[in-house]
């Protein structure tokens, strides 16, 4: 048995760098084979950008803009930003809950791999989600009429922002599925949570008739400097300061949610 | 003497409860130790710990010499772990099960799928590696279960109730399998609620109830604690229950255990006692139902060393 021991331990040290990569990209692998298996899972989003762009712009395309076409060029780009926030956000805590009441996770955690892997797994195997959302999304909006008014490059980069937000907010949902036990109550933080976040700011509505303190808070809502910067490169107008501040939060959330759900995610027992 | 794990004073609380209260365990290479108790004693809670899942609050343990705490990550290295529940991925198949393991374990893909292939065929899931484990039967997902706590050919493997939830039968093919684990000279600790399961398997036996160890010792030392083997009597008509608990005592020395369901049971040192017993009933014309002389169960080893039942226990 040494002699299998000094094997391993060999075999370990010789490869040690990129091993945390390469562990979370097996593992994302494994997520992408479960949703491959289980294309239900993907119906939020595929259903939900399709639901949002009907429901807003022909509930509130008539009232707020005057008609429903300019509307749909108005709320598209935060229609965006709120499917790429929602994309990650309610699969990724509930499949990591799954996996730690399911003894997966445990399994994991006895094997002398990263203690990050397995959730960075799992997050990156929901990028699928955030793909699936954003091409559903422009072919519902394209055959409602709307037009991307600037290039194909900046239409990217406007998913890519949006993406960039959603990814690391999902940090938050991780860390409420490594933290809550039970997943009904995962799915109605994460819901609740999301709310004020997705809809408390100038997506939907512009914020002239918001009262101060609903004003203030859309002011300092990072989706609002998404949404600004989404419209910016969709429909055009000023895109650097916005860009800038998403990036910047999102950077923010990154750092602080990530390393606190690997944190949280260890210590539990 | 060294040991391929070994566990002092282990002390765990969640809360308010005291999981282990000092709790010492130790297995020498290329033996199965079997950790005896009954639900809520400490058994998944010592295992947790020693697979480096859980920190004690106070004691500590060791595999081959490493510090479970410190040395967290050199220990994953050396163990693995089948949990109580079934802890493989029920979306995918067998074969991607284990090949997933092999490559965590840094295994190249090649040599990932061939230790697969092979653990598939000792385990006998050859014929149904290709289907998705969510549509296995109980005992199909303990044996991928414990293929998969082997791929990494580790040192000291951890069952956690490997049987509970098999019928007799399956619990015997798994009994067959787990035997075969130490044969590469690898050393299993095993958690069971069952007397005859650790007796089946282990070479030692640690009792624990509420997170202390009661008793230790070779199969044959804890039975011989336990009394042995025990005969039970039922007679044909329970009006002579009492008649038939004198016999009980006057050919064991014992005192009987308090009787349930018209049934008289007493723990014997040797199978002689058997044959006194069958030879007094008849010499005093009593008809039974049922005569059985058979092994201790966990909770008369339990009434032995404790004074209580297992079901008082928990």
């Amino acid at each position: 048995m040494t002699g299998i021991a000094i094997d391993r331990a060999v075999r370990t040290a010789a490869r040690p760098r990129h091993r945390l990569v390469r562990h979370s990209l097996l593992l994302a692998g494994r997520s992408l084979t479960k949703t491959r298996r289980n294309p239900g899972v993907l119906s939020d989003a595929l259903f939900m950008p399709i639901i949002f762009l009907l429901l807003f712009v022909y509930l509130f395309g008539g009232a707020v803009s005057g008609s429903t076409h300019a509307y749909l060029q108005y709320v598209f780009p935060g229609v965006l930003v709120m499917t790429m926030l929602l994309a990650g956000m309610l699969a990724t805590g509930l499949s990591i809950n799954t996996d730690i009441k399911k003894g997966v996770f445990d399994r994991f955690r006895s094997l002398p791999i990263g203690r990050s892997a397995p959730l960075i797994g799992i997050v990156l195997g929901d990028v699928i989600r955030y793909v699936v959302a954003a091409v559903v999304l422009f072919a519902t909006g394209y055959l409602m009429g709307f037009r991307v008014q600037t290039d194909l490059a900046s239409a990217l980069a406007a998913v890519g922002l949006a993406t960039a937000l959603g990814f690391s907010l999902g940090w938050v949902n991780v860390l409420i599925g490594v933290l809550i036990r039970e997943e009904v109550i995962v799915q109605t933080v994460a819901f609740l949570g999301i709310f004020p976040l997705a809809f408390g700011t100038n997506m939907v509505v512009p914020a002239d008739t918001m009262p101060g303190w609903l004003r203030a808070w859309v002011k300092v809502n990072p989706v609002s400097d998404a949404v600004d910067a989404a419209r910016g490169l969709l429909i055009g107008g000023p895109v650097a300061h916005p860009a800038a501040m998403t990036l910047l939060w999102s950077a923010g959330f990154l750092a602080v949610f990530g390393p606190l759900a690997v944190y949280v995610y260890r210590r539990r027992s | 003497m060294s040991y391929a794990f070994q566990a002092e004073g282990l002390v765990k609380r969640f809360g308010k409860t005291t999981a282990l209260a000092g709790v010492d365990l130790a297995a020498r290479p290329g033996t199965v130790l079997g950790v005896l108790g009954p639900n809520g004693a400490g058994k998944t809670t010592a295992v947790r710990i020693l697979a480096t899942l859980l920190r004690p609050d106070a004691g500590r343990a060791e595999v081959r010499g490493l510090d479970v705490v410190r040395d967290a990550a050199r220990v994953r290295d050396l163990i693995g772990l089948t949990g109580q529940y079934a802890s493989v991925d029920e979306d995918l198949t067998a074969t991607e099960n284990l090949v997933l393991i092999g490559r965590l374990l840094d295994m190249r893909k090649a040599e990932a799928r061939a230790r697969a292939a092979e653990l598939l065929e000792r385990f006998e899931l050859t014929g149904d590696a290709g289907r998705r484990v969510s549509t296995y039967s109980g005992g199909m997902r303990r044996r991928l279960d414990l293929a998969a706590s082997m791929i990494g050919r580790p040192a000291v493997i951890y069952l956690d109730e490997p049987t509970t939830g098999l019928d007799p039968g399956r619990r015997e093919e798994a009994w067959r399998l787990i035997r075969s684990m130490t044969d590469g000279g690898g050393t299993v600790l095993l958690t069971t609620q069952y007397l005859e399961e650790a007796d089946a398997l282990a070479d030692e036996i640690t009792v624990i109830d509420h997170g202390t160890v009661i008793a230790a010792g070779t199969p044959a030392e804890l039975k011989r604690i336990a009394g042995g083997q025990t005969i039970t009597v039922r007679p044909r008509d329970p009006a002579r229950l009492d008649e038939v608990a004198a016999i009980l005592r006057a050919v064991s020395g014992r005192e009987v255990e308090p009787p349930r369901r018209d049934v008289a049971t007493v723990p014997v040192s040797g199978d002689a006692a058997f044959t006194e017993t069958v030879r007094r009933l008849e010499a005093a014309g009593i008809t039974v139902t049922e005569l059985s002389l058979r092994l201790p169960s966990l909770d008369e080893v339990f009434f032995t060393l404790t004074g209580h039942h297992t079901q008082e226990a928990a």
